[in-house]
């Protein structure tokens, strides 16, 4: 016989299997210490790297890119629909959001799959104003926003909303919101996870009670502090 | 050494049984439903064009999690539980192929399966197991502390790109070599091919064990 007869030989597959396995599990258990050690490391890395190749390594710093559904159109006429229970139902253009009193803030940003990003400038009108504006009535208790993805979904409860770290934002970064962070006007909920801070926001409706947002209905909290809600324990954003 | 053709021997030499190819076809479209659904929801530059978000995460998790059944499915064939023996196996001969592949010598001796086939094959299972695991881990954030989530995440991510590293090392190895492809797709080799890559392979070798059931045994 030839061959080599599968019984004998060195287990060399079987040995390479449990070794990954153990290296798997050793990498489980180091994961929190080696990735904040090789996060540092990559995103100081990154920053200074013309090619941007090192900003698609893992824990590089960056913004991730999420959309619900498929490709969103940039509005030709962008409004900005305030109505449900309000005295006074709105329809914004974006000039005229960008004439009302603009306010910025400058928090963390967190994510509830564990990306961070440090000091990132939002700005424009507090939430809060336009709710004063419209003229809340007494049986409204929530805020729904809307986006104009035609998927997309948040809501905050009124007391959340009327915070002043809830912006509808214009400008990030301290430039205009671009179309892939959900430009040309997003939600900002500087205290809670960003799933909170709707892109594309087209609509805020008063309602009754809290309706859940798009991915509280996959099991993420409605209440989305950072580090007091998801089984989360990262620094408060706010 | 593969006999050369005798009257009653088929031209082609018999390689992989349609259990064996079925198990690698159905095992490669899942592994490419992976990286590809794990691309478009990890690089900023594909999730543009697609989002979708949620089904990209839904399919890449159904794939992940039928990943190991084709090969389970599998160990129903006898042949494909014999190859996998002789995966598991480093003879002597193994050894000096790796060393000549380090050294880049074309003289290279090898069974069935040479040793770079083998040392794919059990990283290739090993990391599909440790991923599955830390999948599940982010997949069902109850079962664990986040400690473990976060470890769980941080391994996904960095053997994710190790894993898309060697499986494209592995699709380019079979670009380059037509007759190891004929063999996956048709089920059999030509013994040229054979004598060439794999001297040491006998390929009749089990249908012998099957004629004399204390041949394994004698081999000892």
């Amino acid at each position: 016989m030839n061959d080599n007869p599968p019984t004998s030989g060195t287990p060399i597959g079987r040995r390479l299997v449990l070794g990954m396995l153990g290296l798997g599990a050793a990498g489980v258990a180091a994961g929190p210490v080696l990735q904040r050690a090789v996060g540092s490391v990559i995103s100081a890395v990154s920053r200074q790297d013309p090619t941007g190749l090192t900003g698609l390594l893992p824990d590089s710093g960056g913004f991730e890119y999420y959309s619900v559904t498929g490709a969103v159109d940039a509005p030709t006429d962008y409004r900005l629909t305030v109505d449900g229970l309000v005295d006074k139902p709105a329809s914004y253009a974006l000039a005229d959001l960008q004439a009302l009193p603009q306010h910025r803030i400058v928090h963390d940003v967190q994510c509830v799959t564990g990306w961070r990003v440090p000091g990132t400038p939002f700005e424009g009108v507090k939430l809060a104003d336009l709710l004063d504006a419209a003229g809340v009535r007494s049986g409204a208790t929530a805020v729904k926003f809307s986006c104009f993805d035609g998927t997309y979904r948040e809501s905050l409860t009124l007391d959340q909303a009327r915070r002043d770290d809830v912006l509808v934002a214009l400008r990030m970064q301290d430039k205009p919101v671009t179309h892939d962070h959900g430009g040309p006007v997003r939600l900002y909920v500087a205290p809670m996870y960003f799933y909170k801070s709707a892109k594309w926001l087209s609509g805020i409706t008063l309602t009754s009670t809290v309706e859940r947002g798009y991915w509280e209905d996959f099991g993420y909290d409605t209440d989305a502090w950072v580090g007091k809600s998801n089984g989360r324990d990262d620094a408060p954003t706010s | 050494m593969p006999r050369p053709a005798d009257p009653g021997r088929p031209a082609r030499l018999p390689r992989f049984t349609p259990a064996e190819r079925w198990a690698h076809r159905a095992t490669a479209t899942l592994m490419m439903t992976c990286v590809i659904t794990a691309a478009f929801l990890y690089l900023p530059q594909l999730a543009v064009l697609v989002g979708r978000r949620r089904l990209l995460v839904v399919v890449h998790e159904w794939a992940g999690l039928l990943l190991p059944v084709p090969v389970l499915v599998g160990l129903a064939s006898r042949a494909l539980r014999r190859d996998l023996g002789r995966l598991n196996r480093f003879a002597p001969y193994d050894w000096d192929w790796l060393r000549a592949a380090l050294r880049r010598s074309h003289r290279r001796r090898a069974g069935k399966f040479n040793a770079g086939q083998k040392v794919f094959a059990g990283w290739i299972a090993g990391a599909a197991l440790v991923m599955l695991g830390t999948g599940l881990l982010m997949w069902f954030t109850d079962l664990s502390p986040l400690s473990w989530r976060v470890g769980a995440s941080f391994v996904h991510d960095w053997l994710a790109l190790a894993v898309g590293v060697v499986v494209a090392g592995h699709v380019w190895m079979a670009s380059k070599d037509p007759g190891a492809r004929l063999g996956m797709r048709t089920g059999s080799v030509d013994p040229l091919w054979a004598t060439a890559e794999h001297p040491e392979w006998d390929p009749y070798e089990d249908e012998e064990a099957d004629e004399e059931p204390d041949a394994e045994s004698a081999a000892r």
